[in-house]
């Protein structure tokens, strides 16, 4: 029973650690894609300062614009859950 | 997920973390999917910080791009319903 157990928390845990690594790469590809359209207008023999300094700005603009999609959509979620209660109750 | 719908045929709880992992893997999926589309819509030249301008245009972009999509879900049924059928 302990052994089952511990399998079976072991697999959530994994379960876990796989989606939250495939989420990271998602973020990870997405950004780069991103920020090298943004940033790098015409590619040069290497990286210059502004184009890096562009990449950092990029990075951490996009993370902001990724918790706000975030937050704007788990608003309309909720909203549309609540609707579709009120649906529901009237339906009734 | 239906090779995990077997391991976990008889297990409830597992079965419920399954569940719950999936939709929030969906809605994560779906927000990549919001936030590369307004990306493209609301952001200029990347800057210190988003300005006020720009988080509106986020907000209001993941807003409309879900009101578009419902609308066109909604008339799209009802032009399958015009043809009596479903057959495009």
């Amino acid at each position: 029973m302990a052994a089952a157990n511990m399998e079976k928390g072991e697999l959530m845990s994994q379960v876990k650690q796989q989606i939250a690594l495939a989420n990271a790469q998602e973020m990870l590809s997405k950004m780069t894609e991103k920020c090298f359209k943004k940033c790098i207008q015409k590619p040069g023999k290497s990286l210059d300062t502004t184009e890096q300094k562009c990449i950092s700005q990029c990075m951490d603009r996009f993370m902001d614009a990724w918790n706000l999609v975030s937050r704007t959509y788990g608003n309309r979620l909720q909203r549309e859950q609540y609707r579709t209660m009120d649906t529901v109750e009237l339906g009734n | 997920m239906s090779e995990f719908e077997n391991l976990s045929g008889n297990d409830k709880e597992l079965q419920e973390f399954l569940m719950i992992e999936k939709q929030k893997a969906q809605v994560n999926a779906q927000i990549h999917e919001f936030n590369e589309i307004c990306w493209e819509k609301c952001i200029g030249k990347p800057s210190t910080k988003l300005d006020h301008a720009t988080e509106t245009c986020l907000s209001n972009c993941v807003d409309r791009f879900i009101d578009t999509s419902l609308l066109i879900t909604q008339r799209f049924a009802q032009m399958l319903q015009k043809r009596g059928g479903g057959d495009l």
